[in-house]
């Protein structure tokens, strides 16, 4: 057997990686072990859904009326009513965080409901937390209108109510956060191993002095690249299969589209993130620096900027100039499409576009500043 | 004459440092004989490592001309790194890997055929000794096997040129013996050109060629032999049956005429500007009848003398003393009974007891990982005895600590100075650590000044100071508050020569006062400051006693006058015999 000697580098490289990265229970823990407490945690733990919010109900003329309409908030899973005699008492609850918000029901409530002069309800939100207070404000909106529209129907009285809004939830019928939530984990697990892992063991390499005897060998650039990129290539890539696996096994979420689509986006996402991760490598040489910036540049911007939590479109619009250059944006469109909608080729197609686009940007960068001197 | 495997012409190389420009060589020629081995030597700061990383092609050269095995240093730098083979300073094993698994690394990197691969393996590991060892994580090796199996990872592959960075650095003799004995019969067998750097000048005698590297100038490119020429009938071995060593050797140093006086067994080792003596006479009484003697110069001895003529500044400043001198008295004042610790399964420290007495110096002697640090830091009440007990000054640091320490000056084996304030701002603020205020402080400061010689240095930052006055910066700091006991650990690591003298002339001068000074150093010459010592490898204590004594132990019909060195390898080699005869009495019931 001839032996060619750059494959022979090559290999050794990776296989002494490999060893690494079995040996060292950090690098098992971010790969395998975060993934699984992510999953849980956007699982089971963050829920963007509101359930059983606590809800006063302040009844000043206890009737029929008033009976039916509370009997709604009762039924509807969104709500778990408290019952106060006056409004002062339930001021008092909201102020102590016992309830969320109030639905005031005034005296003459039976008497002016069709009269179309006063209000006769009032409603308090606590606005704390706005992203919570417009979710109660929109339920309870929804549950009155219900009532209202239902109540005049028995009562035989003729309602104006100029539109009558029937939403439909395309895409993720139940409109649960966890489904759409799911899917952007895999992201952020991948972004974990493919930027901050591998950030952390080029700059170790300086770190504990292994570099300047790497350097001085027949090792090329492109050969000492390849060889750290391709053991992290596979633990990212055998990641992705496990958090995949485990979202639908687990969390019962979709999966709409083509594995195939999956596996060739989620390959091109993996080696953009080792392009940045061997960039801040490269550029930090110390791995304490390496891991803050992985996380700065890399791991923050990943959760926060790339949709997977909060809406692109909602942003402000520096912000969404921002989102352009997180590689994690383009992946978490992907996922969310090949998840919950299937195989929309547009957003698949422009996505991955973007995705190619910045890895030539990454990966010239890391070949430019990869060099074999100290300096 | 023979091609030059490796030639150097007026090569310069500056760095810039924030705003400083620090011209680390400048105007640097030689050229390096094929197979032999030259040695590169210096003191800190000379540039050794820049001169060695720049042939590797490590850096960018600024002007001159660097040829390796005929490529030329600019332009083919990655075929130089291609065929030389080089080991830093901190070799870069894989901690996590194997032994094995390391060998396997750089083989398949320097392009090792298969086929050959098990010849090679067994000859390295045989060269080594390290073949029962070869499933053994390499960080789980002692100091000395690192640095042998970083050497079998940089011959693996037979390069024609070898460079090696301070190879034998804090690595034990028998270590540093078997380091030299297989560069040595790498050159004999394969010819192979070898450019090494130390800090051990006894070793630079080994070389066949030596180049002298001062503040980024080559001073001189000549054989130990005629390096030490210069000092010829300017060497002398000084004592006295009245006067201790210390005593003579303080008086010594701070005569006129001498250029270096240094503490050996039996007097002191004094190189002095002419090749006559006898005015140092006129300078002790008649009683205590001085005894001269001619002795072969060292390589050291005209090492030292090169470098004071460039340097002016000698550190004869001897520390002020501020305790009422006295004898060493036999007023014990650190004991140590039975002390043991242990991190997890490993025994750092095992059943070690000594005494040390008022106003001695106690040595600490042992190569790297021998345990010495580890019963420091007990003794300084940081870290936690497992088992037995020690006192210092009559307490029970584990009890007292904050009351001990104040009587107690701690210097750390890293410099634990604050780099980005200055000298001015870290005094202050370690004297105000020792609540020391106002008058006080600024008299404490101003005496640390005075006395380490560190006006220059006022407002310095103290990361861009050099070594050896970092070093300065730290003995300073830990005698801010006058302590009667001094703990030093590893003082003289890292630093050059002339730094060390430096160092042990304060701190003799200080032990002359009456502070206790209990020292760890894995320099063996250095036990001969030291009154009473113990030798420690592996967690115990092989030996102690004075070092007259130590070297007693050692003397054989071959062997009439051993040196320290040779009784710490005699102990160690005792030690072996010791468990292997166990070890059969335990295989043959």
């Amino acid at each position: 057997m001839s032996h060619n000697p750059r494959l022979q580098r090559l290999k050794g490289l990776v296989r002494k990686e490999t060893l690494q990265i079995i040996r060292d229970p950090s690098s098992i823990a971010l790969a395998f072990v975060l993934p699984i407490i992510l999953l849980f945690l956007f699982g089971y733990g963050v829920s963007l859904d509101a359930r059983n919010i606590p809800l006063g109900i302040v009844v000043e003329q206890p009737d029929a009326a008033t009976q039916s309409l509370s009997g709604s908030f009762e039924q509807s899973y969104y709500f778990s009513p408290h019952y106060f005699q006056t409004i002062q008492q339930a001021e008092t609850a909201l102020k102590f965080h016992q309830i969320q918000g109030i639905i005031w029901l005034k005296q003459n409530f039976a008497r002016q409901l069709f009269s179309h002069t006063q209000a006769v309800i009032g409603v308090r939100v606590n606005g704390v937390d706005s992203n919570q207070a417009n979710l109660t404000l929109g339920y309870i909106q929804g549950t009155w209108q219900d009532w209202l529209y239902r109540y005049a129907r028995v009562q035989g009285v003729k309602l104006n109510i100029p539109i009558e809004a029937e939403p439909r939830v395309w895409f993720n019928p139940a409109v649960s956060s966890r489904m759409f939530l799911i899917p952007g984990v895999v992201a952020i697990i991948m972004t974990i191993i493919g930027s901050l892992l591998t950030a952390m063991v080029v700059a170790r390499e300086w770190d504990r002095g292994t570099m300047e005897a790497l350097l001085v060998t027949p090792l090329s650039n492109i050969e000492f690249i390849a060889g750290k990129i391709i053991p992290y290539f596979v633990l990212g890539m055998g990641s992705l299969a496990a958090t995949v696996i485990l979202a639908i096994w687990l969390f019962d979420v979709p999966f709409i589209g083509s594995v195939g689509i999956l596996l060739v986006t989620g390959a091109l996402f993996m080696l953009v993130s080792l392009a940045v991760g061997l960039l801040i490598s490269v550029l930090s040489k110390n791995q304490f620096v390496a891991g803050q910036v992985a996380i700065v540049i890399s791991f923050l911007p990943a959760f926060i900027l790339s949709g997977f939590v909060f809406d692109i479109h909602s942003m402000p619009a520096a912000i969404q100039v921002i989102t352009h250059i997180v590689p994690a944006r383009y992946f978490v469109a992907i996922l969310q499409s090949l998840f919950l909608a299937g195989n929309i080729w547009p957003i698949i197609l422009t996505n991955t576009a973007e995705l190619l686009i910045l890895l030539l940007i990454f990966s010239r960068l890391v070949a430019k500043k990869t060099r074999k001197r100290l300096e | 004459m023979s091609v030059a495997e490796v030639s150097v012409e007026n090569l310069c190389k500056t760095f810039h440092v924030g705003k400083q420009t620090i011209q680390a060589l400048n105007n640097v020629s030689f050229s390096l004989k094929p197979g032999q081995v030259t040695g590169l030597i210096g003191p800190d700061g000379a540039g050794k490592t820049t001169l060695m990383r720049l042939l590797c092609g490590l850096l960018t050269i600024d002007s001159g001309r660097i040829t390796v095995s005929g490529l030329d240093g600019a332009t083919q730098a990655a075929d130089i790194q291609a065929s030389v083979s080089y080991m830093p300073q901190r070799f870069g094993l894989y901690e996590d890997l194997t032994v094995q698994e390391n060998l396997d690394l750089y083989a398949d990197l320097k392009g090792l055929a298969p086929g050959q691969r098990q010849t090679r393996y067994e000859e390295l590991m045989k060269l080594t000794g390290l073949a029962p060892f070869t499933g053994r994580l390499a960080g789980k090796l002692s100091g000395g096997m690192k640095q042998k199996l970083g050497l079998a990872c940089a011959l693996v592959v037979t390069p024609k040129v070898l460079i090696l960075d301070e190879p034998t650095v804090g690595v034990d003799p028998i270590s540093r013996r078997e380091l030299w004995h297989i560069v040595y019969q790498q050159v004999e067998q394969a010819g192979m050109t070898v450019l090494l750097s130390t800090a051990y000048l006894d070793e630079a005698e080994r070389c066949a060629e030596v180049i002298l590297l001062h503040e980024g100038k080559m001073l001189q490119q000549a054989t130990p032999a005629i390096f030490s020429e210069r000092v010829q009938g300017r060497s002398w071995l000084v004592s006295s049956p009245h006067l201790s060593n210390r005593q003579l050797q303080l008086k010594l140093s701070q005569l006129p005429g001498i250029i270096d006086a240094l503490i050996v067994q039996g007097g002191v080792r004094v190189v002095t500007e002419t090749a006559d003596i006898s005015f140092i006479q006129p300078s002790f009484d008649a009683a205590t009848s001085l005894q001269t003697k001619a002795i072969t110069p060292s390589f050291e001895d005209s090492f030292i003398d090169r470098l004071k003529q460039h340097n002016t500044d000698t550190g004869k400043t001897a520390i002020t003393a501020h305790i009422a001198a006295e004898h060493p008295s036999d007023e014990v004042v650190i004991k140590v009974d039975q002390l043991k610790r242990t991190f997890g399964d490993f025994i750092a420290v095992n059943k070690v007891s000594f005494n040390v007495n008022k106003g001695e110096i106690f040595g600490l002697l042992g190569a790297n990982g021998a345990g010495k640090s580890t019963t420091f830091r007990m003794l300084c009440g940081l870290l936690p005895i497992s088992s037995g007990h020690c006192s210092v000054a009559g307490v029970d640091l584990r009890h007292a600590a904050n009351q001990a320490r104040q009587n107690i000056g701690y210097m750390a084996q890293k410099f634990s100075l604050y780099g980005q304030l200055t000298v001015m701002q870290n005094l202050r603020f370690y004297a105000s650590c020792y609540g020391l205020f106002k008058k006080q402080q600024q008299a404490r400061i101003q005496w640390a000044i005075d006395t380490f010689e560190l006006e220059p240095y006022r407002n310095t930052n103290t990361a861009d100071m050099p070594l050896g006055y970092k070093q300065r910066m730290s003995f300073a700091v830990a005698l801010m508050h006058q302590p009667d006991i001094l703990f030093l650990d590893e003082p003289t690591s890292g630093i050059d020569p002339l730094a060390r003298r430096e160092f042990w002339a304060r701190t003799n001068a200080l032990a002359e006062s009456g502070v206790t000074v209990l020292v760890t150093t894995h320099f063996m010459e250095e036990a001969n400051y030291c009154d009473h010592m113990v030798i420690m490898a592996n967690g115990t204590v092989l030996a102690k006693g004075t070092p007259e004594q130590m070297k007693q132990l050692a003397q054989q019909e071959n062997q009439p006058e051993p040196s320290m060195e040779d009784a710490f390898i005699y102990l160690i080699e005792q030690q072996m015999n010791k468990q292997s005869a166990r070890q059969k009495q335990v295989s043959t019931p």
